[in-house]
């Protein structure tokens, strides 16, 4: 059923890749300062791909015998499969209305806390060959933007941010997430893409970022929350001050997330 | 066709059962999708200017591929079956891999090839300015890659099946191997034919993945309605109810429609004068 761009299906490739390499030798225990092992499920946003991998190999190093499994996708198709009742341990969003979704249905093990800002960014491609320089390029004839679908945190943005701006060109093609709406700026199909800053940063020099008026007034916020039904609930509870604590803080920052 | 007679004794419960039970884990989901659909606004919902566009488009989309697989698949079936060529198997190859390939992949797959910067897409871009990826034509193209196959096999297991001595007794008439073509090897693989046409038709109107990965998703030229259920489906759960319901019901029809004897004997196999 999902739809993934080669460079998401890569980011996924070595996700696995890392949760194979961690805890190997389940039965090691003691390790940690609580007793669980196995597999915690954390369920992401897709623009936190980079570096929920990235504290991922950190919080396997500190449990030994514990994996993290991660899975990215649009934050609306995650609530949506925790309020269905998939089995995860913890769950971050990229807006708040989405995490409210699972809030409302008891699916969240007490409040979400919010850890970090997002705002969105223009991409296009390296050669650009549209030529565009400035945001309100956008509005030229014959230009090819794509945006996220606006039931995705990042399309709701970028509906907030086109208005905002005055933008009235429509899009070619509503993606399912940030990272599809990467890929095809990546690839070259689309001649721009609206995406999170962080995500500029993440299509390295395969994408150009070029700046979006009123972006800074326009965020999204993250929540993070450990599920209701968490199998590893302590372990939950460690990802969750993994990343809201100053490890989590600075692998964020660097990534070109702000503070929440 | 049905064997009747006294011959063979009761059917034995330990293949009764696991049968009743693949038609309970088929019917279960389906009946489910029914009882949890919001009837009573199904109609005011039905004429959604969102659900008509996604019901109108992916109607043309999976009819052009339809005619798009039947211009190019008889006579490739027809090849696969009749003409001996070398590297007949590698050809058969290319023809199923689709079938197994995962819809995203075949997306990922068509970009490379079609996309603006695809191997072929690229020189037609720069020629043409053309540029296939969101637009309606890529939809159809999606649909054509991923349905052809279906079609292709469908045929050639017809072709296969009927006598090739039919051919051989045309040919000594005087026939030309076009007028055999036309005249008696198609005929006789007609309820394969409308098989393979129900098949693809209906691969076409379901397909999703490489549809989106391919072609985008936006209303009115790229939104197919299995796209449109997704999106809903993160939207507004009732709405994707909906448009699932209608999916179903379309296909059911036409199913129903075409039952009648030709696809029966699809299912039974061919006749024998």
């Amino acid at each position: 059923m999902r739809t993934r761009t080669p460079a998401l299906l890569l980011s996924l490739v070595a996700t696995l890749a890392l949760a194979g390499c961690g805890g190997s030798d389940a039965s090691s225990g003691g390790g940690g300062s609580d007793q669980e092992t196995g597999t915690l499920t954390v369920l992401a946003a897709a623009s936190l791909t980079e570096t929920f991998t990235t504290l991922a190999k950190d919080f396997e190093d500190r449990h030994p015998g514990v994996q993290v499994k991660l899975a990215f996708d649009s934050s609306a198709t995650l609530a949506e499969q925790v309020t269905q009742g998939a089995p995860a341990d913890v769950l971050a969003t990229a807006d708040e209305r989405t995490m409210q979704t699972v809030v409302d249905a008891h699916g969240t093990a007490g409040d979400a806390r919010l850890f970090a800002t997002n705002h969105l960014q223009m991409v296009v491609p390296r050669d650009n060959p549209a030529g565009l320089k400035k945001f309100s390029d956008l509005e030229r004839p014959g230009v090819k933007y794509v945006v996220c679908v606006d039931s995705a945190p990042c399309g709701k943005l970028a509906a907030t941010v086109l208005e905002a701006t005055g933008i009235t060109a429509k899009p070619v093609s509503e993606e399912v997430d940030v990272k599809a709406v990467l890929g095809k700026v990546e690839l070259g199909e689309a001649d721009a893409g609206l995406v999170y800053a962080t995500d500029a940063v993440a299509g390295g020099d395969k994408v150009r970022p070029i700046d979006i008026p009123t972006s800074n007034e326009n965020l999204n916020s993250y929540p993070i929350a450990a599920l209701a039904d968490a199998r590893k609930p302590a372990l939950a509870r460690d990802w969750v001050a993994l990343v809201t604590g100053p490890t989590g803080r600075r692998v964020l920052a660097d990534a070109g997330f702000g503070k929440p | 066709m049905t064997a009747r007679g006294p011959a063979l004794g009761r059917a034995p419960a330990r293949l009764l059962v696991p049968a009743c039970v693949g038609v309970a884990f088929l019917g279960l989901p389906l009946l489910a999708l029914l009882a949890r659909t919001p009837w009573s606004d199904f109609l005011t919902r039905l004429t959604e200017p969102a659900i008509l566009d996604a019901l109108r488009l992916s109607m043309v989309t999976s009819l052009a591929a339809v005619a798009v697989v039947t211009a190019v698949g008889i006579p490739l079936a027809w090849a696969l079956a009749r003409v001996e060529f070398p590297g007949r198997t590698v050809v058969r190859a290319f023809v199923i891999v689709p079938l197994v390939l995962p819809p995203v992949v075949g997306g990922v797959a068509l970009l490379s090839a079609f996309g603006r910067r695809g191997l072929l897409g690229a020189p037609l871009y720069d020629a043409f300015g053309v540029s296939l990826p969101f637009t309606t034509p890529a939809v159809v193209v999606a649909h054509a890659f991923v349905s052809l196959p279906f079609f292709v096999l469908s045929v050639e297991g017809a072709l296969r099946a009927t006598d090739r001595e039919y051919d051989v007794v045309a040919a000594t008439l005087g026939a030309s191997r076009w007028t055999t073509f036309r005249r008696v090897s198609l005929p006789l693989a007609g309820p394969g034919l409308l098989a393979g046409l129900v098949l693809a038709w209906a691969r076409a109107l379901g397909e999703f993945g490489a549809t989106i990965t391919f072609a985008g998703n936006y209303p009115g030229t790229t939104r197919t309605m299995p796209n449109a259920i997704y999106v809903e489906l993160q939207n507004d759960q009732q709405a994707a109810l909906v448009l699932s319901v209608i999916l179903m019901l379309v296909s059911v029809a036409v199913l129903a429609l075409l039952r009648e004897r030709w696809f029966d004997q699809a299912v039974h196999g061919p006749v024998r004068a």
